[in-house]
């Protein structure tokens, strides 16, 4: 279907400058302001970020799948293999749904459709998509189910989800989405809704089909550890921006904004058992009323008067890292 | 005497063991397995579920029960009653019931009985086709209205606000006397089918209005937002995602409406818009007995409770099937 080269782990997304905003009763949120990323296919890219901070609205954008009112894109330019997306016909972006890109939602419950049988869900896209028989569509979808290590495929294809434990059910979604082999999965907080130890299967698993598939991982998440993980880079995401953007190594070795530093102190630590735990002060800016200068210096230890008015610049540290903030050079070579 | 029912057991405890001793461990191996409990308990959908859930409520068996015997009358009446229904003796004009005729004679001397075994048909024909045109423009335009949203559900909302906002009883007697002047007899079927229009023209907005919500409820569901990010088409979408978790609340509203638009039949019919002569219907049969009420209450008792009993039986079906379909109040 598209033209992506898989094996020589090449370009496969890239979002540049995308702005949307969320054209409300109350007033316009400018959701995204200027949102760049790339994905390569075989890598893992984390997006990491508060709630609110635009993450599952670039991948919503991304996919096409953004509700449109209130959404809208006003600006930037969505590459797949080269394709503008956003100058394509709607049609020919339903084809590359599912195809080419897919996704994957936190509440893997609701996003299985409680009337049918897992199995039936899986097989609608073959047999739709691919024009196979149920009877080979089935099958597939058994094979699918096998591929996420669901015990006992064969007969846990003919369940309904409900009767899926927490784990399964997302299984079963990493199923639904990959059906079509697509070369792009977009897994947003695919873990959020599990506990720990389900939460490490699931990435482990996603680790696997990615390698196997040579496939780019989209991985949203608020949850750090989780990233440590997996990723391969990590861009952080604050108000609809990128404000960082690094290795995951570099990025957890030295991190290069305020606000990435922020989040790193305020992981619990065993070592510092008993303390007060580190956290940000403040709240994440209202999206209808974003502050002047660099959004997050009303929250910014380090802010200082340039802060104030005027919007900082990503600043490039060597070795593909950028940050966006004024004081970046001297953050990354402190301590 | 002893001998052989002493011996018999003996007889039956050496034989007979080894039967259960090899059944048992079949028995209690296969249910060990996964195999066997998924056949005893077959995994059930929403539906299956509110099946399961229905037959054990009293409510919705003794509606069924009632709903049967009505559906049993409207398709054979000959079964209840051998006396033709407009077959007139004047001499037995009013006469109360008896043996003979249960529910007593009408004005123009015609058994009451049989006319309300008879009239059942053109009441539950007139409910059923006028429920299923409400919920097949309702359930369509609700349905659009809800997945697009925007301007296309501003103007299907404002366009069913305007049948919405006409009083029903005076819209029907509008559109009514617009088809058939007061002088002319309209066949059965045509005055069936122009009774049927005007209850669906005016209750659509009802049901488009529970359709609408339930679809923009399901559409901010992660399952639709799901199939969309597989690329399923906007059809798809709506018929194969949308449609059968937004079908429950219209199917309540359907069963209780069923009975309301009975007793709409009857109350045009008795205002003299409705069905009339030769048609038999509760409601003709109400309207007949208007001016002796009085007098001969019988002619007026018995299809009334037909239409009270029937109509009770859907709102209760209707209930038992709301509480069946809605997992909050389990």
């Amino acid at each position: 279907m598209s033209e992506v080269d898989v094996t020589t782990g090449g370009r496969l997304l890239d979002v540049e400058d995308l702005h949307v905003e969320f054209r409300t009763r109350d007033g316009v949120a400018k959701v995204l302001n200027g949102v760049s990323y790339h994905v390569d296919a075989g890598e893992t890219l984390a997006v990491l970020g508060e709630s609110g901070s635009g993450k599952s609205v670039t991948a919503q954008t991304v996919m096409g799948i953004l509700d449109t009112p209130p959404g809208h894109v006003t600006g930037g330019r969505i590459r797949y293999g080269g394709e503008d997306l956003l100058q394509a016909t709607e049609e020919r972006r339903r084809l590359l749904r599912g195809d080419s890109m897919a996704m994957i939602f936190q509440d893997a419950l609701s996003a299985l459709n409680p009337v049918y049988t897992v199995g039936f869900q899986i097989a609608e896209q073959l047999r739709t998509r691919r024009g196979m028989s149920r009877k080979d569509a089935t099958a597939r979808a058994v094979e699918l189910l096998d591929m996420v290590k669901i015990p006992n495929a064969k007969q846990r294809v003919k369940e309904f989800p409900h009767q899926f434990s927490g784990g399964m059910r997302q299984r079963a979604m990493i199923a639904m989405s990959l059906a079509l082999d697509p070369q792009l999965l977009i897994a947003d907080e695919p873990t959020t809704a599990l506990d720990v130890t389900v939460q490490a299967q699931i990435m482990d698993l996603l680790d696997e089909l990615r390698r196997e598939r040579g496939m780019g991982l989209i991985l949203i998440t608020h949850d750090l550890g989780v990233v440590a993980e997996v990723a391969d880079r990590i861009v952080v995401m604050y108000a609809g921006r990128i404000v960082e953007s690094a290795d995951a190594h570099g990025l957890y070795a030295r991190p290069g904004h305020p606000y990435t530093e922020g989040l790193m102190r305020s992981i619990p630590r065993l070592d510092l058992a008993g303390q007060d735990l580190a956290t940000i002060e403040g709240l994440p800016p209202n999206l209808m009323r974003i502050p002047s200068g660099c959004p997050f210096h009303p929250r910014c230890p380090r802010a200082a008067d340039p802060c104030r008015d005027t919007v900082p610049e990503q600043h490039d540290l060597g070795a593909g890292r950028t940050s966006a903030c004024h004081f970046a050079e001297e953050l990354i070579k402190s301590e | 005497m002893t001998e052989p029912t002493a011996s018999s057991p003996t007889t039956e405890d050496t034989q007979a063991p080894p039967a259960p001793e090899q059944a048992a461990p079949a028995g209690s191996y296969s249910a060990g397995t996964s195999a066997r409990p998924a056949e005893a308990e077959k995994p059930r959908g929403l539906w299956g579920d509110a099946w399961h859930d229905l037959v054990r409520r009293p409510m919705f068996l003794v509606a069924s029960v009632i709903i049967l015997v009505l559906l049993a009358m409207v398709a054979f009446p000959q079964l209840f009653t051998s006396v033709d229904p407009n077959h007139a003796d004047l001499l037995k004009s009013r006469e109360g019931p008896s043996a003979e005729a249960w529910f007593g004679y009408d004005l123009q001397g015609r058994d009451i009985f049989s006319r309300t075994v008879h009239g059942a048909r053109a009441s539950v024909i007139v409910g059923l086709l006028a429920t299923l045109g409400t919920v097949l423009i309702g359930s369509v335009v609700g349905i659009l209205s809800g997945y697009y949203g925007g301007w296309v559900d501003n103007l299907l909302s404002r366009f069913s606000e305007i049948f919405l906002g006409l009083p029903f009883v005076l819209g029907a007697i509008v559109i009514l006397t617009t088809f058939n002047s007061p002088q002319e007899i309209p066949s059965g079927t045509r005055v069936i089918m122009q009774v049927v229009t005007s209850i669906a023209v005016l209750s659509w907005p009802i049901a488009m209005r529970i359709m609408r919500s339930a679809a923009i409820a399901a559409k901010q569901q992660d399952y639709v937002k799901a199939a969309r990010a597989l690329g399923a088409t906007p059809r798809r979408i709506i018929l194969r995602h949308m449609l059968p978790n937004c079908l429950a609340p219209v199917l309540v509203y359907a069963t209780i409406a069923l009975g309301g638009f009975i007793g709409a039949e009857a109350t045009l019919s008795y205002l003299g818009l409705g069905l009339k002569f030769p048609v038999v219907s509760w409601g003709v049969m109400i309207s007949d007995s208007r001016e002796f009420i009085q007098a001969s209450p019988h002619l007026l008792l018995f299809p009334a409770g037909f239409l009270v009993v029937t109509v009770l039986a859907f709102v209760m079906l209707g209930d038992a099937v709301r509480d069946a379909l809605d997992p909050k109040q389990k």
